[in-house]
């Protein structure tokens, strides 16, 4: 017998009950499409987790001032980032911990950027010229500004994307002079752009500059202010380690006894955005194992199915064996019905796998990943699906009695 | 009980060849279900020759039903010998008594048994799908069968969307159709009324008569019987009566006398 003709004969029995067939298969392309949306799910959040991390620089370890012990004046406490602990020495004495590659202080502050007729309002950082570095911004035209720029306090600025593109209009924006609080500032880098934060927050809707301008020209300040110094850890093992070095560094130069709290805080954000990892893959482990049960179910239903077809078509398998058909033929005809229906279930569910992983990511504005690993796996998995439920029931038939298959009523 | 000396039909008909379609030795067949055994065949020897046209008769449970199975090689006998066509097919394995159904016999049921939902032409062709033949051999080869039984026209037809003369029809091309050594038809006519049965036993006495084709045919009907050439009679697992029919036969003389009684 043909190998072609078994597949024609089972595509034909599949044809003649259609409603069966559609029905049986729809527990495999549930099943199929739920492993793909799942897993494709589960792997879109991993990959937004890791964006995330990439964005925010490489090992990074966040200090913030305030909070804890430290009193503003008056006892008020006050929150993190708005106290006035941190200073320069203290990023100086940071630096020098073996753990930590690079260190930069960050003075915040808020600016009316104008050009020409244009203008914009947003926040500016002031940083050393290490913190490129730190946070892996990637410079789309110009430069970053130089150590120089940070020891004389150069009005130099890096625009981001959003401000550059508003402000300039597609003009080229190096060397190009901006106003701040009607002091000029010179151009030197546009930032490349990294689009929208976890939070929705436009990351590209910033401006940078050396530190040491910030705290001299932006802030009408008698002290020079730090809200916060970023440093980057010389490995990602090194973190949890630098965290523990940095707050002991602190206590002691900050002159903190045992008992009271401290006056800042360490953020390991690379340990945080790890741990968040973690749980978006444990998560795609989970939906996708929770789909592949119900891919589980489908195959039972299959088989099921399978079971009642062989038992109604007793008589016509009596029929076949008298003319002549071998048992292995009838098996194969069998196995082939639900070998072709768990495909053809697993090609839509595909389909509708792809379809709803795509419209979940828009629906939560997740970046829309679909697992070609994961399409293959399920696809592959419901043909075995087919072989494994389809057997029993094929078996059953092929070792059927003619005879008595015969006089079956 | 003693069985006449069979004149076979290949006789009259002048094809005769030194190789008996059917040859059964002693033949036994005992099945057995839990305690009970029962000896449905008791030591039968048969021949039957190329050309010839048998009607085999008996009361249910005369052993008539297990013989059609051991020579349709559905299934196998206890002890004894059965010689095929030349080839000894007692100790085949399922597999080649399969590939023998599928090319020495064409089987012709009762109740038709054809392939439901499944065009005529296709259920004349499945035999030939099992023997492995190209598709348009096999198409050419189901289409002429179909004619010959004079059912062109009905090729594309659903069984469904056929009588039951039409059906039978179908079933005997699907027989014909990949040249069997012999036809072993159930109670053909069995599911028909007399005139529709007549048309199938006309068809029947034809193959053999102008194509020479064997055929054996189980019946309790003597208006059947009297179609074919040959009379073989079952009675308690043992051949009882074994005659040719001649001319002068009518359905009394066919019924036997204990039959007779029942009907």
């Amino acid at each position: 017998m043909r190998l072609l003709d078994i597949q024609k004969m089972a595509i034909h029995a599949l044809g003649k009950n259609k409603i069966q067939t559609a029905l049986t298969m729809l527990g495999i392309v549930i099943g199929v499409g739920a492993v793909i949306a799942m897993v494709s799910l589960g792997q879109g959040a991993s990959k937004l987790v890791q964006e995330q991390v990439a964005g925010l620089g490489v090992n990074v370890l966040q200090i913030q001032g305030g909070g804890g012990n430290y009193q503003g004046g008056g006892g008020a406490r006050q929150a993190a980032d708005q106290g006035q602990s941190l200073t320069s020495d203290d990023v100086d004495a940071i630096r020098n911990l073996p753990t930590i590659a690079l260190a930069t202080p960050i003075a915040q502050a808020q600016g009316q950027f104008v050009f020409g007729n244009q203008n914009w309002q947003t926040r500016v950082e002031g940083s050393n010229e290490d913190y490129v570095e730190i946070r892996a911004y990637k410079i789309a035209q110009g430069e970053f500004f130089k150590a120089d720029d940070v020891r004389t306090a150069s009005r130099v600025v890096v625009l981001g994307k959003t401000v550059a593109d508003t402000l300039f209009q597609g003009a080229d924006p190096i060397g190009q002079t901006i106003r701040i609080r009607n002091l000029p500032y010179q151009v030197v880098g546009v930032l490349a752009a990294k689009g929208q934060s976890a939070q929705g927050q436009d990351q590209d809707d910033t401006a940078l500059m050396p530190y040491t301008t910030v705290q001299k020209k932006m802030v009408n300040s008698a002290l020079p202010r730090i809200n916060r110094i970023v440093v980057s850890a010389v490995s990602a093992k090194a973190t949890s380690a630098a965290k523990d070095q940095i707050t002991g560094l602190l206590r002691e130069r900050h002159g903190i006894r045992t008992g009271q709290q401290d006056d800042f805080r360490v953020n390991n954000i690379t340990e945080a955005a790890e741990t968040a990892e973690n749980t978006a893959r444990v998560m795609t482990y989970l939906l996708g194992s929770i789909a592949a049960v119900s891919l589980l179910v489908g195959g039972i239903g299959i088989m099921n199915i399978m079971l009642v077809s062989v038992t109604e078509r007793t008589r016509e398998i009596g029929i076949r064996m008298a003319i002549g058909s071998r048992g292995s033929y009838i098996r194969l005809q069998f196995l082939a019905e639900s070998v072709i229906l768990c495909m053809l279930g697993g090609l839509i569910g595909v389909a509708v796998g792809v379809g709803l992983s795509f419209g979940i990511a828009w629906y939560m504005e997740w970046p829309s990943y679909i697992s070609p690993q994961a399409a293959g796996i399920a696809f592959l998995f419901s043909a075995v699906t087919g072989i494994f439920f389809g057997y029993y029931p094929a078996h059953k038939a092929a070792s059927m009695d003619p005879i008595e298959a015969l006089r079956y009523e | 009980m003693n069985a006449a000396p069979g004149r076979s039909g290949t006789e009259l008909n002048g094809s005769t060849s030194a190789v008996p379609v059917i040859s059964l030795k002693e033949a036994h067949k005992i099945y057995r279900t839990g305690e009970i055994e029962v000896h449905a065949l008791r030591g039968v020897s048969l021949e039957v020759r190329r050309g010839e046209f048998v009607a085999v008769m008996g009361p249910s449970g005369s052993g008539k039903s297990t013989m059609m199975n051991i020579i349709g090689c559905l299934d196998r006998l206890t002890s004894g010998a059965y010689i095929l066509d030349g080839v000894d097919v007692s100790t085949m394995s399922k597999n080649n008594l399969a590939d023998t159904r599928n090319t020495k016999i064409g089987f012709v049921f009762q109740s038709f048994n054809l392939i439901p939902r499944t065009s005529a032409l296709a259920n004349v062709e499945l035999p030939m799908v099992y023997a492995g033949l190209a598709p348009a051999e096999r198409r050419e080869r189901a289409r002429q069968a179909l004619e010959s039984v004079g059912l062109g026209e009905k090729a594309a037809s659903l069984p469904n969307q056929l009588s039951g003369g039409q059906q039978q029809r179908v079933a005997l091309a699907r027989a014909l159709a990949s040249n069997p050594a012999m036809i072993l038809a159930d109670e053909p006519t069995g599911a028909l009324d007399t005139t529709t049965a007549n048309e199938i036993m006309n068809i029947f006495q034809n193959l053999n008569k102008e194509r020479g084709m064997t055929i054996v045919i189980v019946t309790h009907e003597a208006d059947i019987a009297l179609h074919a050439l040959r009379l073989v009679r079952f009675r308690d697992g043992l051949i009882q009566e074994d005659r040719p029919i001649l001319p002068e036969d009518d359905i009394l003389t066919l019924q036997h006398p204990l039959e007779a009684a029942h009907s």
